[in-house]
């Protein structure tokens, strides 16, 4: 047998073991400060012995990461209820903790779970929401966790949350032709992580559908691009478009009826966009300079994009119809990859000044914010409602997942067992 | 600090005699490399074999063909003097074959985001590709692929690892 041929083998075997999701769980660590945060205590809830999933823990650690919450540190709480009638507020005033998340989990006889929670207001010492929530299996509990970060989050701070989302991003595995990629499905915290996609070559820029059921993402396969689509229904993937040349950056539009992308075949890099309907495509932009990374504002009528036709890459936005580009980035070496906040007010890009690091720029003032570290963070995808930053730092063992909240206090990292996490990118609310 | 530099170090000597390995072994294997292997294909500087003096023109220039790597600047795309052999070879050796074909492959260092640097190593890669043609070579001998940062021959994070990166790879089909 030729040493090829064996290393194909081994190869297989690897990405077969690659897919046991239990390999991959990622790490926390919250490195940040926290002042001005909203308080909080959530307390461990009475729970029946078949659950083991910390149902208080995952909701503190979804309200936390946010950056818009503190959380009371369990060895400070004074009681630890359950009930609301068990509920005393005096050391919760005490500790200037005006909100209390209390709750217990108890079998529903057939199998399942019924995970019971109150948010109480510790001035009153009544209850503000409070839910029964059915979990089907123990498989099911995390989702429960989220969704009551969810309500709690949005009760308090009056925009919905996030935690019941997914992450999408790409594992690269090896060095040369050994290398590997995967694309990974995760939770919005990291957990659960599914594998639908391994190959020998190269996965790049995954991109959500607005509702979801599709990922976009550049594949090669025999030495070639092409634009993939991901059906997370039906696990298909199909192939949308393979032009000679460089196909990539795939970004859906807010309504999900058109996607942008970058061809080269015509003379060089470029933005295109296709009626997803028709099929149709039209060119953007036609400049002798790379135009790259596009990315639409919420309301669909701007793109943003990568350009370095004035020299060095700089972020530029025009009409989502195309037009002249206006230049947005003025400082640091280079700016890249940038995309829209939410509300269409801000965007995060990649900032080079020295180091590499996230930045987020005001659109109606122009000043630019850094909020990482570097030396080499790339790949910012804001969450949905906007309150944190996904993004890939270079760490001690390789490319890892990190997020920071967008006042830029709350950072924290998840690392992963091996190989390079990169190109997070955050799945829409579902509607 | 320092104990992860000797272990960059140790994994880029370890790439490069495998590299080395790769390149010695192609001339024999009954089974060609896989179509990816680009990376293994040479490396940087592989030295000078003892010659032998009956050799023909014809070795003379298969040998020549050993050095198919253009290395880059950082986000430069101008072919450096000292890159003018390379091209001066392939240029000689596909204009006297023409049913012969090659692959040029981009690639950049890490850093700066992963789409641009897929366009500039395609740039990188039409550069070698235009050199070539400007030499007499038929374009339609050439085919072009960026990988970008994605397929790096070198790992680490300092410039020693970044000027292997960045380069562009001709690969005969």
């Amino acid at each position: 047998m030729t040493m090829f041929k064996r290393l194909l083998i081994l190869l297989a075997t690897l990405l077969g073991l690659a897919s046991v999701p239990a390999q991959a769980q990622l790490e926390i660590t919250v490195t940040g400060g926290d002042v001005s945060a909203l308080p909080i205590a959530i307390v461990p809830f009475a729970q029946s012995p078949k659950m083991t999933t910390d149902i208080a823990q995952v909701i503190e650690n979804d309200l936390v990461r946010s950056g818009r919450f503190r959380a009371l540190p369990r060895t400070s709480m004074q009681q630890k209820p359950s009930e609301l009638a068990a509920f005393d507020p005096t050391p919760w005033k005490a500790q200037g903790m005006d909100n209390v998340v209390i709750g217990k989990v108890w079998d529903d006889g057939k199998g399942g779970f019924v995970v019971r929670f109150f948010l109480v207001d510790s001035l009153s010492g009544k209850q503000i929401i409070a839910y029964d929530y059915p979990v089907r299996d123990l498989s099911q509990s995390r989702y429960a966790a989220h969704w009551i970060a969810d309500k709690i989050y949005e009760q308090l701070l009056g925009v919905p949350g996030y935690f019941n989302t997914k992450i999408a991003y790409v594992v690269a595995k090896g060095l040369g032709f050994q290398r590997t990629y995967q694309l990974v499905i995760a939770d919005s915290d990291g957990e659960n992580p599914q594998y639908p996609i391994n190959s020998r070559e190269t996965i790049m820029s995954p991109a959500w559908s607005p509702d979801r059921k599709q990922i976009a993402l550049v594949g090669y396969e025999h030495g070639r691009s092409a634009i993939y689509l991901y059906s997370t229904e039906s696990g298909k993937v199909t192939k949308l478009i393979s032009e000679k040349g460089i196909n990539g950056s795939p970004a859906w539009s807010p309504d999900g009826k058109r996607l942008a992308f970058v061809l080269s075949f015509e003379s060089n890099p470029d933005i295109y966009v296709m009626d997803m309907a028709s099929r149709k495509r039209t060119r953007l932009t036609d400049h002798y300079g790379i135009d790259t990374e596009p990315a639409w504002s919420p309301d669909g009528s701007k793109i943003v994009f990568t350009s370095d036709r004035g020299g060095k890459p700089q972020v530029y936005e025009m009409s989502s119809t195309g037009g002249e580009p206006k230049r947005l980035t003025f400082q640091g070496s280079q700016n890249q990859r940038p995309s829209f906040s939410s509300d269409g007010k801000s965007i995060v890009f990649v900032n080079t000044d020295g180091g590499q690091r996230i930045a987020t720029q005001d659109l109606a003032s122009g000043k630019m914010t850094i909020l990482s570290s570097g030396p080499l963070d790339e790949g910012p995808s804001y969450a949905p409602g906007g309150a944190v930053i996904i993004y890939s730092s270079q760490g001690p063992k390789g490319r890892q997942l990190a997020t920071v909240s967008v006042d830029g206090r709350v950072r924290l990292t998840m690392r992963q067992a091996g190989g390079d996490v990169q190109e997070p990118s955050w799945s829409p609310l579902l509607r | 600090m320092i104990k992860n530099k000797v272990l960059l170090s140790l994994v880029a000597v370890s790439m490069l005699a495998l590299g080395a390995c790769a390149s010695k072994g192609d001339k024999t294997a009954s089974t060609p490399p896989p179509s990816d292997s680009s990376a293994y294909n040479s490396t940087a500087g592989a030295g000078t074999q003892l010659g032998n003096a009956d050799e023909d023109a014809r070795a003379a220039a298969e040998r020549a063909l050993t050095n198919n790597i253009v290395y880059f600047d950082y986000d430069a795309t101008a072919i450096k003097p000292e890159y003018s052999s390379v091209i001066d070879a392939y240029a000689k050796y596909l204009a006297a074959n023409p049913v012969a074909k090659v692959r040029i492959e981009g690639h950049t260092d890490e850093r700066g985001s992963r789409e641009y640097n897929i366009a500039l190593g395609e740039r990188r890669a039409n550069t070698v590709k235009d050199a070539l043609v400007t030499e007499g070579v038929s374009a339609a001998q050439i085919a072009v692929i960026s990988y970008g940062e994605e397929r790096p021959a070198a790992e680490g994070h300092d410039e020693s690892a970044w000027s292997q990166n960045r380069r562009a790879q001709i690969i005969r089909q």
